[in-house]
């Protein structure tokens, strides 16, 4: 069982895939340090094994170091997912005196232009390698992630090399998934179905040639599969994602459903909510489920596949997953498919930046 | 990359094996991947330490446990280079 820990939505970059909801939340109506620990201790004692702090850009909150080290000395294993562009030395001697065991690092492409443009921050592309160089001084494991799209796939061969150079331990190829300001970008961002196919090949390439070296996670858009992805494990199962201002949420875009209350751990504990909550029991299991799933022989593998994504594509969050081939409405999901738009259309993920969703 | 018994087994970098006391388990944390072995894998894990050799480790559970060497090297091997190609040990 893993506990996301979306410290805050301040990021200093503004990348157009951002997952985060377009409504980020304000530094005012973040958890405060004492919170957060009283959270760590539920957690521990329900049974999380792992904590991944994420955001936003984890780094910004200046509690890091000391959130990692009170999660350490309840046993639960730390990992940092993050961007790097704020990590120097001084705040990785922090990190590995508080006990961190692992660093996601992200990067927006193989080339520093191209990158900084993507992320709208000068310089970036080189804090990350610098970054990266800092993590294995520390002889701390590395995961290069790489987020792909339609813009920069050309290059994925280039960005596997790159992690190769850095000497990373894992890689993680990401197609963009579509919720939050990826959806309002999706139509600039979504590749062809040639493009994933290729990709798909190059990967598959890698993963042979780096065998038992590196491992490379690879995960695809899934409007172009046949069957969905069973999202965070099933409804309720294995995660629980807190967001900055501290609702517990079955997955970090679970906001976006319309009708639903979810606890905040600042009135409720992480047992209670994980036990007792309306929210999570809503799409726990199977028996929420419509048909065709209710009778489906893989309804315990992919669970329905993903209610946001259910919304976003049929209008309800309780239809099975359009991406499934066996789904009664599909026509949000081919529409998408079609729908392209240039890459001058990309709306940078900024505060205050009102869209509408795609 | 698979060894055979000559192979050193050693967990990788950011690699815990732990007791969960709340599961009363022992479990295998890796970056962003959790194991939680069997009985056969939590006692082949048991004993790496980065000096046995994975033929050490054959020997050791053979004496231990009633079943053929043979055997218990077809299981081991298989498991170690499972973790391996997992990315949780090096061979």
């Amino acid at each position: 069982m893993g506990l996301i820990v979306e410290l805050t939505h301040r990021c200093p970059l503004q990348c157009a895939y951002c997952s985060n909801p377009l409504a980020l939340v304000p530094r005012s109506d973040e958890l405060d340090t004492e919170t957060l620990c009283r959270v760590l201790d539920e957690a521990a004692a329900l049974g999380v094994l792992q904590v991944h702090f994420s955001g936003g850009e984890p780094m910004a909150r200046t509690d890091l170091a000391a959130l990692v080290a009170h999660a350490n000395r309840r046993g639960i294993y730390t990992n940092i997912i993050t961007s790097g562009v704020l990590l120097d030395r001084q705040r990785m001697e922090a990190l590995l005196a508080a006990g961190i065991d692992h660093i996601q690092l992200s990067f927006q492409d193989s080339e520093a232009q191209r990158a900084d443009d993507f992320g709208h921050y000068r310089g970036a592309h080189a804090r990350k390698l610098a970054a990266a160089e800092l993590i294995r001084e520390a002889g701390l494991p590395l995961t290069a992630n790489f987020v792909v799209h339609r813009a920069n796939l050309d290059r994925l061969p280039a960005m596997m090399a790159l992690g190769e150079a850095l000497g990373a331990e894992r890689m993680e190829i990401a197609h963009v998934q579509y919720y939050g300001w990826a959806l309002a970008n999706r139509a600039s961002l979504l590749p062809s179905a040639d493009q994933l196919a290729e990709a798909t090949r190059l990967v598959e390439e890698a993963r042979q040639r780096l065998r038992g070296r590196i491992a490379i996670d690879y995960v695809v858009p899934d409007y172009y599969a046949a069957r969905p992805k069973a999202c965070m494990g099933g409804w309720g199962q294995r995660f629980i994602n807190l967001s900055p201002s501290g609702h517990a949420l079955p997955c970090h875009a679970a906001e976006t459903i319309p009708g639903m209350i979810f606890p905040s751990v600042r009135e409720q504990t992480l047992r209670s909510i994980w036990e007792e909550a309306e929210a999570f029991a809503r799409f726990r299991g199977t028996d929420w489920m419509p048909d065709p799933c209710r009778s489906c022989d893989r309804r315990e593998i992919d669970w329905g596949g993903c209610r946001c994504q259910a919304l976003a594509l049929a209008g309800d969050a309780a239809a099975t997953d359009p991406v499934c081939d066996r789904a009664p409405d599909r026509a949000g999901l081919l529409a998408a498919l079609d729908d392209r738009a240039p890459a001058e259309d990309i709306r940078p993920r900024r505060y205050g930046a009102r869209l509408e969703p795609a | 990359m698979s060894g055979g018994e000559d192979a050193l087994p050693r967990f990788r970098r950011g690699v815990r094996f732990r007791f969960d006391e709340i599961r009363q388990q022992w479990t295998l944390l890796a970056p962003e991947k959790l194991f939680l072995p069997d009985e056969t894998g939590t006692e082949i894990l048991k004993l790496v330490d980065g000096e046995r050799s994975a033929g050490a480790i054959i020997d050791d559970l053979a004496a231990r446990f009633d079943a053929p060497r043979d055997v218990i090297a077809t299981d081991v091997l298989a498991t170690l280079d499972d973790l391996a190609a997992r990315g949780a040990l090096t061979l």
